[in-house]
């Protein structure tokens, strides 16, 4: 009986297999059918994003989806390197004009210290017009027809697409003020406020006015800020508006390139502040409106999120020049084409990296970014850190494109402790000894399979300031042997510890053992394995390795009363600026007290005075003299264990072109293409399903059973007789 | 040797739990009812092998009780002045680590598969004529006595199988001997009447089984002992640390949350729950409301934030710890006590549910006429004839929160990331899993180590409930 | 009854109080409300002011327990308890620290949560009934022995190892269904399959062998053996009369996992990607989005306490001799 349920059961399963079709398409395709040969591209969210308003959004996996709905008024140039930035909305990227105190204008060489205000004017290209939006439609006599709901009217509504009105409007300079204005809204929590209003003029006042205004109006009354003007953004005319900034702040620019300066209607903002619309999870943080090349048509963070070609796009070509290489890499194929060139991205979730992994091999997404601490056997690495596509993925077609990333995760002392921290000779040797011994070219080869590289500083390559070669590499740590860097040998770094007072790991005077405490957050599988070799690596000089692992608030409550003592921390840049490494190590920045980034609480004079002179330069030779100096001090100084930049590796199937790796631009989907026909020929080849262990299993199972049948038969012609 | 003893909590209460057990065993000798059951336990083929298995875990679980720290390596130069007293290191070692040592400390760089002499990735060398060649390096430990693995390593591993073979075998052809001659002494036969009888299976207690039983254990353990000398019999994790290793000192782990848990919880499920029944009223009412409001909150989100507390707690008091490892026990310890408070509402309610019955025999209620206060009714009358319903659940529970304990690291609240647990160990393998070609070794181990343990375990809980379910006895 | 629904309903209000009361202290003791804004702020350019923000928007400001400022019953409404406890006894559950309305997405993924464990359930109970009766059939048998056997090696395995083998086998080495994922309406039957053939296959261990104590135990009743006097076949002595009369625990014991198949399973969830209440509340712990987890906690006692009422209730549906006083 059982076995008659078994086999109608697969008898079942068969016979749904194919009503979804069975004309040799493959059985596990996470997609629908119909799907099959559509210009849709497949990717992956491994977390619920949490924001999408560009106001508040800060976090990669978001900046995924909104840079392809949101156009700031700058962008990346995707081919050149060093990373240029070229006007996107703007007609040109803007030129500052710097004023005295009095207002008046300065010319383009004055001394930083006069600059008393920057004026930025980016004027943005005429005829730009908003993805539809029911917040644009309009009744016939041309009035809003959604922005005065009645809960009658909402009543009907339970998603966005449930209003069925859609209307557009043209892109003018009023959203660009209206967005900046939003930074400081007392209701928007934008993580960059803090940052801009020490910089845009009278931000700071200005978030206190809308606080005020929104406490006289009721919490939940819609505040219209656009009433409430602000000195730092104001506009110039329809198309014009001006960004004014204390001082001299070159790396403005850059933020404009991010989705932070990126245009909102203001009747966008109305439309979701009606009452009702925000317990429907509708808001502006769950469905984004903009300019770009893609609006988001399907917003379920449970399971899918969908990008469609925006009808409205004002259009723009594919890049016709790039780096040298880059036509033999078929770079420059669809140059002049344009974009985009993919009607639909959808993003699925996916929380493990297993299955993630397993889809991408199967052909069910395109692309796996393999930066994930996971995914360290999708290339074949030897020990030494080089990489080779491992044969499984050659045999796929699947290429492989690595690019260092412009981030770095270090390992810093507290230089408020009294044992490792300070000025001091002592401690210095000894935070230079520990630099030595801890290896980070096999942490990198073991934990990382070759997918870092180890810092000589706190500049990454890429980034203006980074040194190649003989002269980058750090002399406290690395000797220069052959053409390569060579870390000093591990009885250099226990003759520093003698020096240190700690000779053999014991303290000289007292002969205590010296033992260092480490605090880190960690809690993945990976991690014990980490912190064996981490002790490991302290054991080389016998010094004792106490390690404090706890949760990631403890963590960082820690480093906020500054208890820790040797932690570990990481940093991803904001934009391709020295300024933005650097400021790591700037003695104002401390964390503990100031609250700033500096979180191994450094503090060198001199490195500080330098970087105030650094931080309003120009790049050019004057400025990379200044940064080796700053750099050199802090390798000596050695707060920091300079730990590593990740490579990032992204693998691509053969079906998906245009593929380069850009570490500041995230509004790169516009410029992938892909080949349908071939993915679903190559998914099907791939995932023919394999069923003879099924039968054979099942006829195990009948052969098992066998003998009882056989039994009962005889048992019950027993009991006949 | 000089040494400085470390008591862990769990080392204390598991000893404390050792003693409860012996004095147990001598109160049960002494009562012909209570030793009935138990004889029936002992007749039981399954019950015998499963036994063996188990004090075999047990043993491997107590050698890796016993911790200590040793004192630092003084070597010269920093003997400063004479009279300072010797430093300990701040790592704690246990018996087990002394006896494992060569295990321990042949670290590879990174992973290799069970019996191999090489690295499992492949690393550049540089030929003598300066060319430079991916290959895969032979290992710093693991088959490190071989000229030519490639052709010497099966030879090798045959003949240090057979070996292994037959030292255990002599080992254990002497341990027959031994108990042959004290049972015959014991039963005034001769040594070969008594090895005839235990041959064929003629004794009422198992012995055939059991030395057959022991036999295996001894041979693999053996076989392991002699091969893991020369190899990484289960290969080596992605630091390069011997994963047989860390399967056994995984099994102090299961053997504390399956039975510590359990002696966490034990005194409240049984006193509330006879209370609850026995006296009824308003003790039931606050009883059943407090197991009612703990069964009812959903057992993970329970421990996600025990644990997180006792994090917050570790933090904030650093003094307090002087090593990684007693962190790390703390926290062992502080899962089995709330995996106690999550699961001890089940066994107090089927208490309450007996003693109602109870109190309502005639001779309870004959003893409650005659004035006989209620603490002596309840430890006379009521507690011993709950106790069959108290082992049951006991030995039943053993299982389940060795399981348990693999999934709640999955989840990220269970021992400490440190700590070798199963837990950990598939928790990370599940990443090389994805591996190409697969790294499955970690995988497997922690497998065969862990069924091993929860197969004899519920084997012979299932024997154990047969014996002691009054149901189940009537049949 | 309804008088004892009614009496029920009463009694699971302290019950409820009491879980509020002990998920906020270990909650909100351990994580002071700074803390959870630091975790939602992330590690970026985060002000003091950017936390003071957050908390005054999500209403994490307020005093614990106790509001000193306040005057009269303010003093234990206007704290952070009260908001966000006294709420969830009218479902309202409020909003998660990112923002959406948690009530919605519990009602969201509630179905693929039911569409695992439902037919993890009721497949489950037939296979297990089926393994079982046969196991009783041929009972003293070499196929009960081995079935036991079987059983117990069944129920020793890790379901984490069943769920990582059948994943790696059935998926990746197969391509029989997709690896993970999930989807709406008949779509979803191959996202399913897997996941519900490895929740019974887990089960097949412990459930059987518990029904086959069952199935042994009504077996050995008088009313058997006068059945089976009056010349019934062996066949239908077991479908007709064991059957039936065993059905009556096993169902009673089944009623009251009911209510909690709306929880789906946390393992399983988060494996294959089942956007059910399972992964919800692992993403919950792993984000330490606590409102979310305390949503979870309440949502899962008030089900348990249907679960218990249920039970009762069943019982006296299959035997009148109990009364529900």
């Amino acid at each position: 009986m059982m076995l008659m349920k078994r086999v109608c059961l697969s008898l079942l399963a068969l016979m749904c297999y194919t009503l979804t079709g069975c004309d040799g398409r493959p059985w596990n395709n996470p997609y629908p059918a119909g799907d099959d040969r559509s210009n849709i591209l497949y990717s992956s969210f491994d977390q619920r994003p949490k924001h999408l308003d560009p106001a508040q959004s800060y976090v990669e996996n978001e900046y995924a989806l909104i840079a392809q709905i949101y156009e700031p008024p700058l962008q990346y140039d995707y081919l050149k390197r060093p990373y240029t930035l070229i006007p996107l909305a703007a007609s040109a990227v803007p030129k500052a004009v710097y004023l005295d105190k009095t207002g008046k204008p300065l010319p383009e060489n004055a001394a930083a210290g006069d600059i008393a205000y920057s004026v930025y004017d980016i004027t943005i290209r005429p005829g730009i017009r908003y993805q539809p939006h029911p917040a644009f439609a309009r009744h016939a006599d041309g009035s809003p027809r959604y922005l005065q709901l009645t809960p009658h009217e909402l009543d009907a509504v339970t998603r966005l697409q449930d209003f069925t009105g859609r209307g557009t409007r043209e892109l003018v300079a009023q959203d660009y003020v209206y967005q900046i204005k939003r930074l400081a809204h007392p209701r928007l929590e934008s993580p960059i406020f803090g940052l801009m209003s020490e910089y845009i003029v009278g931000l700071k006042a200005y978030a206190e006015t809308l606080r005020k205004a929104q406490a006289a109006q009721g919490r939940d009354a819609f505040l219209d800020i656009a009433q409430f003007p602000l000195e730092g953004a104001t506009l110039m005319d329809r198309y014009t508006y001006r960004i004014k900034v204390y001082g001299k702040y070159p790396q403005l620019v850059y933020w404009l390139a991010m989705p932070f300066f990126a245009p909102v209607a203001q009747e966008v903002d109305r439309f979701y502040a009606q009452r009702g619309m925000a317990e429907k999870n509708i808001s502006l943080d769950w469905y984004p409106v903009g300019t770009g090349p893609y609006m988001l048509t399907v917003n379920n963070p449970n399971r899918q999120m969908v990008l469609e070609r925006n009808p409205n796009y004002h259009g723009e070509t594919y890049p016709a020049a790039g780096m040298p290489g880059d036509r033999e890499a078929g770079l420059l194929a669809d140059a002049g084409k344009p974009l985009p060139f993919i009607d639909k991205a959808v993003y699925s979730l996916e929380k493990e990296s297993i299955p993630y992994w397993n889809k991408f091999l199967q052909g069910y997404y395109d692309t796996s970014g393999i930066s994930s601490d996971n995914f360290d056997q999708a290339v074949r690495v030897g020990l030494q850190g080089e990489a080779e596509a491992g044969e499984l993925l050659l045999a796929k077609g699947i290429r492989l494109r690595t690019s260092v990333g412009a981030d770095i995760s270090y390992m810093g002392f507290n230089m408020l402790d009294p044992v490792v921290g300070g000025a001091g000779e002592r401690a210095r040797k000894l935070r230079q000894a520990i630099s030595i011994a801890i290896d980070y070219e096999e942490l990198i080869s073991i934990f990382r399979n070759g997918r870092a590289l180890a810092a000589q500083g706190p500049i990454p390559p890429g980034i203006f300031g980074h040194v190649d070669g003989q002269d980058g590499v750090n002399p406290h740590v690395y000797d220069w042997v052959q053409g390569k860097p060579q870390r000093k040998s591990i009885e250099t770094a226990r003759r520093l510890l003698v020096e240190a007072g700690y000779p053999n790991g014991r303290d000289a005077q007292t002969g205590k053992p010296l033992l260092l405490h480490f605090d880190i957050a960690a809690s993945g599988p990976d991690d014990k394995a980490y912190l064996d070799w981490l002790r490991k690596q302290f054991a080389k000089l016998d010094l004792q390795l106490d390690i404090r692992n706890t949760d990631f608030n403890r963590f960082q409550e820690k480093m906020h009363k500054g208890n820790a003592q040797i932690f570990q921390w990481g940093w991803n840049a904001d934009y391709p600026d020295p300024e933005n490494f650097l400021f790591m190590l700037y003695g104002p920045n401390a964390k503990v007290g100031k609250n700033g980034e500096n979180a191994a609480n450094y503090s060198n004079p001199e490195f500080d005075r330098l970087f105030e002179q650094m931080k309003s330069m120009d790049n050019g030779p004057e400025r990379q003299a200044i940064i080796s100096r700053m750099v050199e001090t802090v390798r000596h100084d050695a707060p920091w264990l300079w730990g590593l930049h990740r490579k990032k590796f992204g693998l691509s199937h053969q079906w998906y072109h245009n593929a380069q790796p850009h570490e500041m631009a995230n509004n790169t989907l516009k410029y992938i293409r892909i080949d349908p026909v071939l993915r679903s020929r190559m998914r099907a080849e791939w995932n023919a399903p394999v069923l003879w262990p099924l039968i054979a299993l099942l006829a195990l199972l009948v052969i098992s059973a066998a003998p009882a049948v056989v039994s009962y038969v005889r048992r019950e012609r027993r009991a006949a007789k | 040797m000089d040494f400085l003893p470390v008591v862990l909590p769990t080392d204390g209460l598991i000893f404390l739990l050792l003693v409860t057990v012996m004095v147990f065993a001598v109160y049960v000798r002494g009562k012909e009812h209570l030793r009935a059951p138990w004889r029936e336990v002992k007749r039981s083929r399954m019950a015998a092998a499963a036994l063996v298995v188990l004090l075999t875990y047990a043993l491997i679980g107590l050698l890796d009780s016993l911790h200590f720290r040793l004192p630092l390596a003084d070597n010269g130069a920093a003997k400063m002045e004479a009279g300072t007293e010797t430093e300990y290191s701040t790592e704690v070692l246990s018996l087990l680590d002394v006896m494992a040592a060569p295990l321990r400390a042949r670290v590879e760089k990174t992973y290799s598969a069970p019996f191999s002499a090489y690295l499992f990735a492949r690393e550049t060398e540089q030929r003598a004529d300066g060319t430079e060649v991916r290959v895969f390096p032979r290992l710093k430990y693991g088959g490190r006595h071989l000229q030519d693995p490639e052709n010497e390593r099966a030879a090798d591993i045959l003949v240090a199988s057979a070996r292994a073979v037959a030292i255990s075998l002599l080992i254990w052809l002497g341990v027959c001997a031994a108990l042959a001659g004290l049972l015959a002494r014991r039963e005034r036969v001769s040594f070969s009447t008594m090895l005839r009888r235990i041959l064929r299976g003629e004794t009422e207690t198992p012995w055939r089984v059991v030395l057959l039983t022991f036999f295996i254990i001894l041979v693999v353990a053996v076989w392991a002992a002699v091969l893991s000398l020369k190899y990484h019999i289960l290969g080596t994790d992605k630091v390069g640390q011997d994963v047989f290793y860390q399967a056994l000192k995984s099994i102090r782990t299961g053997l504390v949350i399956g039975t510590l848990t359990t002696l966490v919880m034990l005194p409240f499920a049984v006193l509330l729950g006879i209370m609850a029944g026995y006296f009824r009223g308003v003790a039931d009412d606050i009883i059943q409301y407090v197991y009612t409001t703990l069964s009812s909150i959903p057992g993970v989100l329970l421990i996600a934030a025990a644990i997180l507390s006792l994090q917050v707690y570790i933090t904030n008091h650093p003094e307090q710890f002087d090593t990684l490892a007693e962190r790390a026990d703390l926290r062992l310890l502080f899962l089995c006590v709330i995996l106690g408070i999550t699961s001890w509402t089940g066994l107090c309610r089927l208490l309450r549910g007996e003693t109602l019955k109870l109190r309502e025999m005639e001779y309870i209620q004959a003893a409650q006429a005659f004035g006989v206060g209620h603490s002596k009714i309840i430890r006379r009358h009521i507690l011993p004839n709950v106790m069959h319903i108290v082992l049951i659940s006991v030995v039943l529970d053993f299982s389940g929160l060795v399981l348990a304990e693999a999934v709640l690291s999955y989840v990220g609240v269970g021992v400490d990331p440190s700590t070798h647990s199963w837990g950990n160990m598939i928790n990370g393998a599940r990443l090389e899993m994805a591996r190409d070609p697969m790294v499955w070794w970690s995988l497997c181990a922690a497998f065969v180590f862990m069924f091993t343990l929860v197969l004899a375990a519920n084997l012979f809980s299932d024997v154990v409930r047969d014996a002691f379910d009054p149901r189940l006895r009537k049949q | 009854m309804m008088a004892y629904i009614a009496r029920r309903i009463l009694y699971a209000i302290p019950i409820l109080i009491g879980v509020n009361l002990l998920t906020f202290a270990l909650f909100f003791v351990v994580n002071k409300p700074d803390d959870m804004a630091r975790v939602h702020l992330g590690v970026k350019h985060v002000t003091p002011q950017a936390i003071e923000k957050w908390k005054t928007e999500r209403g994490y400001d307020k005093p614990l327990v106790f509001n000193s400022s306040a005057d009269g019953a303010a003093q234990f409404t206007d704290t952070i308890f009260f908001r966000k406890s006294v709420s969830l006894f009218v479902f309202d559950f409020g909003r998660s620290d990112d923002g959406r309305d948690i009530g919605l997405d519990i009602r969201e993924r509630m179905w693929p949560s039911l569409a695992i464990a439902l037919p993890v359930l009721l497949i489950g109970l037939l296979t297990n009934i089926t393994f079982a009766l046969l196991m009783a059939f041929f009972r003293a048998t070499y196929i009960d022995v081995w079935g036991v056997v079987l059983c117990v090696v069944l129920m020793s395995i890790s379901g984490l190892f069943y769920i990582i083998g059948g994943q790696y086998l059935i998926s990746k080495l197969l391509h029989i269904v997709p690896v993970s994922g999930y989807d709406t309406g008949l779509q979803a039957f191959k996202f399913i399959l897997l996941p519900v053939v490895i929740g019974v296959v887990s089960g097949i261990g412990a459930g059987s062998r518990w029904y086959r104590t069952i199935f042994l135990e009504e077996i050995g009743k008088d009313y058997v053996r006068t059945a089976r006097a009056k010349g019934l076949s062996e066949l239908r002595v077991l479908f007709y009369h064991v059957l039936k009369n065993a059905m009556i625990p096993i169902l009673t014991g089944v009623v009251v996992v009911l209510p909690l198949l709306f929880m789906g399973s946390l393992i399983m969830e988060s494996f294959f990607g089942i956007p059910g209440l399972g992964s919800y509340t692992i993403d919950a712990i792993n984000a330490q989005d606590f409102a979310v987890v305390r949503a979870m906690v309440f949502l899962g006692s008030v089900l348990y306490i249907i679960g218990l009422m249920l039970t009762d209730i069943s019982y006296t549906l299959v035997d009148p001799r109990v009364r529900l006083g």
